[in-house]
Order: structure tokens, then sequence, then C-alpha cells
């Protein structure tokens, strides 16, 4: 009972902490949101007074979109106008399944247009590029054609097994906590009372700690030890992503872990552990929850499977919106100087978003630590026998 | 399902799930499992080594105090040893003295025996030679009284007055 009443407090306190940084969060966004509205304002009053042509108003919503979502070629530096220095952007490869089989080309060929202008022929399929989404244009059509919500009309998208910016960074993660682990691994033994040295030694207290803070008390001394691997594997990689989203140049800055499609692969993968290692009582519990009178069985029963499926799908949306809403607030804090188009507000930005990177250089830890422990405590749930 | 931010993209799912397999895979093999054996093994070397410094301590603990037992019960056998040999000389020393007493006792009463016995007899002795003595007076007396008729007569009278007072 003791060990129930100090997870629910310890789950409470870390949601609260949580809060507060989200509610921080929040707090600036809505603020530069705000004021990003007022610029766009003066922007566009500019604008009308001396009109030119090359002179578009600045739009920070592409601007961070365009920075945290996937894209098929890798943006080093520079803007692709003709200016000095010249842009430089690492194409990456294309891999599409489409009817005619596998189709590959590096993003290259479609020369940085992203407006579907450029078309790209390949096993007699024309293939465009539409806001960095392959789309496949139906047979016999050489324009794509757009709805009143710029849908395209002629066009479907091919299954997209690209290597985007995303899967490059993933694959770099890789590497590194390979080498990084496998390095540590080396080090124990290597010495003959098994000590670690150099990076063994760094991380040596961060593996005791997700042992002994994070699967022993969530899970239990005796199960513990099947769920060490996977616990200290989805740390690490959450973590080294989202330390490297943080890093704003090349190879690094994708926002990865602030991306849906990893949350949603990560949470579904601890939803399927949690489903087979779930034991009768855990099914009990949802079901025909033990010690209530029936209607109240009744009545929990469908909130109950509801939460089932919400615990996965709050670890998904929890790592994707912190991770994003980071990378949102820099960018924003950044674009401040372009949306009031003076100098003069640059040090402010510079200085916010170095406070901001500060917190989140923490609050990319706790999300790791989130993750692995609320994981730790669903398999510690499912594993529960009666008592 | 507009917002590119919020709809998940089937490439980056099937290459997220890939990498993570791999991932899980081979860092199980070659570094959670070489590095959790390692941490357990030490942490295990260390309980033992403590276990065993805590067991030699009680030891260590027990030998003191075994021969602080030991030397504790010399002391006091010493101890005894000593006193018993006091007692038996205190005890041999009034032993001699109350026989040396009681001999002497017996020696003076002895010789207050003897003294007594020696005195009675002296004294019998001279009761005899007073007896004999008183009758020779008392014949010489009788003889001279009797010689004279007077004083016979006187004699008789004397005697008859005595009787006639009582």
């Amino acid at each position: 009972m003791n060990v129930y009443l100090h997870r629910i407090l310890h789950k409470v306190f870390l949601i609260e902490k949580l809060m507060q940084i989200n509610t921080f969060k929040t707090f600036l966004l809505s603020l530069f949101l705000t004021i990003s509205f007022f610029g766009y304002a003066v922007e566009i009053k500019e604008g009308n007074i001396d009109k030119t042509e090359d002179e578009k108003p600045f739009n920070v919503k592409d601007l961070i979109f365009h920075h945290i979502t996937d894209s098929h070629s890798f943006h080093v530096y520079g803007n692709t106008e003709d200016h000095f220095p010249k842009a430089l952007t690492i194409s990456l490869p294309v891999l599409l399944w489409t009817e005619n089989g596998l189709v590959t080309f590096m993003s290259s060929e479609f020369h940085h247009d992203v407006e579907g202008k450029t078309i790209v022929e390949r096993k007699g399929l024309k293939f465009i590029n539409l806001h960095e989404k392959i789309y496949q244009l139906n047979d016999g059509v050489s324009v794509v054609e757009f709805d009143k919500q710029t849908h395209p009309t002629n066009a479907a998208r091919p299954a997209d097994f690209s290597i985007t910016k995303n899967v490059f960074s993933m694959f770099l993660s890789m590497i590194l906590l390979l080498f990084i682990f496998i390095t540590a691994a080396r080090s124990y033994k290597k010495s003959s009372s098994n000590m670690p040295s150099g990076i063994g030694k760094f991380m040596e207290p961060i593996i005791v700690f997700i042992r002994d803070e994070v699967a022993i008390p969530n899970i239990g001394e005796k199960k513990y030890e099947k769920y060490m691997p996977f616990l200290l594997t989805i740390f690490f990689f959450i973590w080294i992503n989202n330390v490297m989203g943080l890093i704003p140049f090349f190879p690094f800055s994708s926002n990865l872990s602030g991306n849906i499609s990893f949350t949603f692969t990560l949470a579904t993968i601890t939803f399927i552990i949690t489903l087979f290692s779930s034991r009768k009582y855990y099914w009990k519990h949802i079901l025909w929850m033990p010690g209530l009178p029936v209607p109240m069985k009744l009545f929990l029963m469908p909130i109950e499977i509801i939460g089932m499926f919400v615990k996965p799908i709050a670890l998904m949306i929890r790592l994707f919106a912190n991770i994003t809403a980071g990378h949102v607030i820099i960018l924003s804090l950044i674009s401040l100087i372009f949306i009031l188009n003076t100098i003069w507000v640059a040090p402010l930005s510079v200085l916010f978003s170095l406070f901001i990177s500060v917190i989140e250089v923490l609050v990319v830890a706790i999300q790791a630590y989130i993750f692995t422990m609320l994981s730790a405590l669903y398999f510690g749930q499912a594993l529960e026998e009666e008592h | 399902m507009d917002n590119p931010l919020v709809s998940p993209e089937l490439g980056l799912i099937f290459w997220t799930t890939l990498s993570f397999a791999i991932l899980l895979f081979i860092l199980k093999k070659f570094a959670w499992k070489p590095i959790l054996g390692a941490i357990t093994e030490r942490e295990e070397g260390i309980k033992d080594a403590l276990a065993s410094a805590e067991k030699a301590k009680l030891e260590m603990e027990n030998l003191t105090a075994d021969n602080e037992r030991i030397l504790k019960e010399a002391r006091a056998e010493r101890e005894a040893l000593l006193k018993e040999a006091r007692e038996i000389k205190n005890k041999m020393i009034s032993d001699a003295k109350d026989e040396a007493q009681i001999q002497a006792g017996k020696m003076i009463e002895q010789a207050k025996t003897a003294i007594e016995s020696e005195k009675k007899a002296a004294m019998a002795e001279l009761k005899n030679q007073v007896a004999e003595l008183s009758v020779d007076i008392a014949e010489k007396v009788v003889r001279a009284e009797l010689s004279n008729k007077d004083r016979q007569l006187k004699l008789v009278e004397d005697i008859l007055e005595e009787a006639t007072l009582n």
C-alpha cells in the first residue's frame, strides 16, 4: 500500500513539475505569438507604403514549420537564392514504394522546389515535392492542380520510405549511441576489477540511476532485469535525440523527438510490451474492478478500457509537445528580430533564447526520464499480481 | 489532418521501428549485458568484502573478549590461591595457639589437682596430730583434776547446775 502511495505522490510531483515548465512555456509562446501578430500588422502596413516586388512579408509560421517538420534534404546554411554565401543543402535519398516497385532518386532532383513545379520522372511515374511531401501525379497529368484548401486534386502519395532529415538524424544518433555504449562496455572488460574508465565512468551513474530509481521501484526487485535493456535503450535513445535537436547546426538540429511519428512508434512499443507483460490481475483490474459494487464495476469498465489506450497516447503527446514547444519558442525568439525588423531587439532575443536553451537542456533530460519512468510504471502495473 | 505536425508519416514510423529494434538488439548484447553484469558483479564483490570484514571484526572482538576472560580468570585464580594460603597460615597460627592454650590449661589443672590432693593429705595429717595431741592433753588435765575430792564434787555441782538451768 505504501509503495502505491509513494508512486502516486511521485507521479503527482512530476506532473506538477512538468506543468510548471509547460505553463511557463505556454505563457512565453502566447506572448511571442501576440508579438508576432503585431509584427505582421506592422509588416503589412510597411509593405503598403513602399511596395517592392522582391520583399515578401516575413512569415514566421512558415519559417518555424520549415524548421520543426521533416524534410527530404538537410539545409546546412544560406538561402536558396544566389546571395553570398551560397546556400549549402545536403540532398538525401528518396525511397518510394509504388505500383511499379521501388523508386529511388536523390532529393536534389527537385532543385529545392517544394511547390510541386519540378517533376521528377522515374519508371514512367511522375513525382513532385509538395511542402516536403512527395506526391505521384496521376496518369497523363503534367501539372498539379489544387482545390480550395490547397490539396492536390490529381496526385496521390506513394508509400514514402525516404531517408529524410529526421531519419538521417536518427541513424546518426544510433551510431553515436552504439559508439558510446560499446566503448563504455569495453572499458569494463579492460579493467580487472570491473571498474569503468572514460565514457563508461560518466554513463555508469545514469545506468545505475535507471536501474535503482526507475526499474526497481516501478517493476519490482524480481522482474526488473528483463526490462532493463528496453528502459536503458529508450531512455538514451530519446535523450540523445532530444539533445541533438537542441544543437542548432548540421548534422544536428532536426526535430526528431518532437515528431509525432517518432513518439508514436516509441509509445506503441511501450504499449505492446505492456500488453505482452500483462498478467490476469491487470485485465481483472480493467474489466471487473475488484472490491467494488457491481454498478461501479460496470461504470469503471469503459473508463479503464479508455485509460489503457490513453496512457500510451499521453506518452506520445507529452514528448512530442514538449520538444516541439521548445523548438518553437527558440525559433520564435530569434524570429522576433525579423518580425520587428530591427537589430535592436537582437540582444534581448539572444538572451531569452539562451535562457530557454538552458531550460531546454533540463527539459530534454526530464522528458527522456519521464518517458522511461512511465513506461516502467506501466510494465509494473501490467505485472502486478493479486494481493 | 492538415497539420503536418500531428500527422504521423509511414516512412518515419518504419525507420524508427527498425532503428529502435536494431539498437535494442545490439545494445542489449554488446552494451547493457556486459555493463549491468559488471556493475552487479562489482556490487556483489563489495557486499562480500564488507560482509567478510564485518565477520573478521566480529572474530577479532571475540578473540579479544576471550583473552580478557582468560586473563581475568587467571587473576581470580591467583587471588584465590593467595587468599587460601593466607587462610591456611592464619588457621595454623590460631590452631597452634589453641593447642598451646589447651595444653597449658591442662597442665595448670593437673598442678591444681596435685596441690589440692597434697593439701588434703596435709590437712588430714594435721587433724590426726591435733586429735592425738588433744587426747593427750585431755588425759593429762583429767588426771590432774580428778586427784582432788573437792574439785570432783565441784565439777559435779557445776554440771548439775548447768543441767537445771537448762
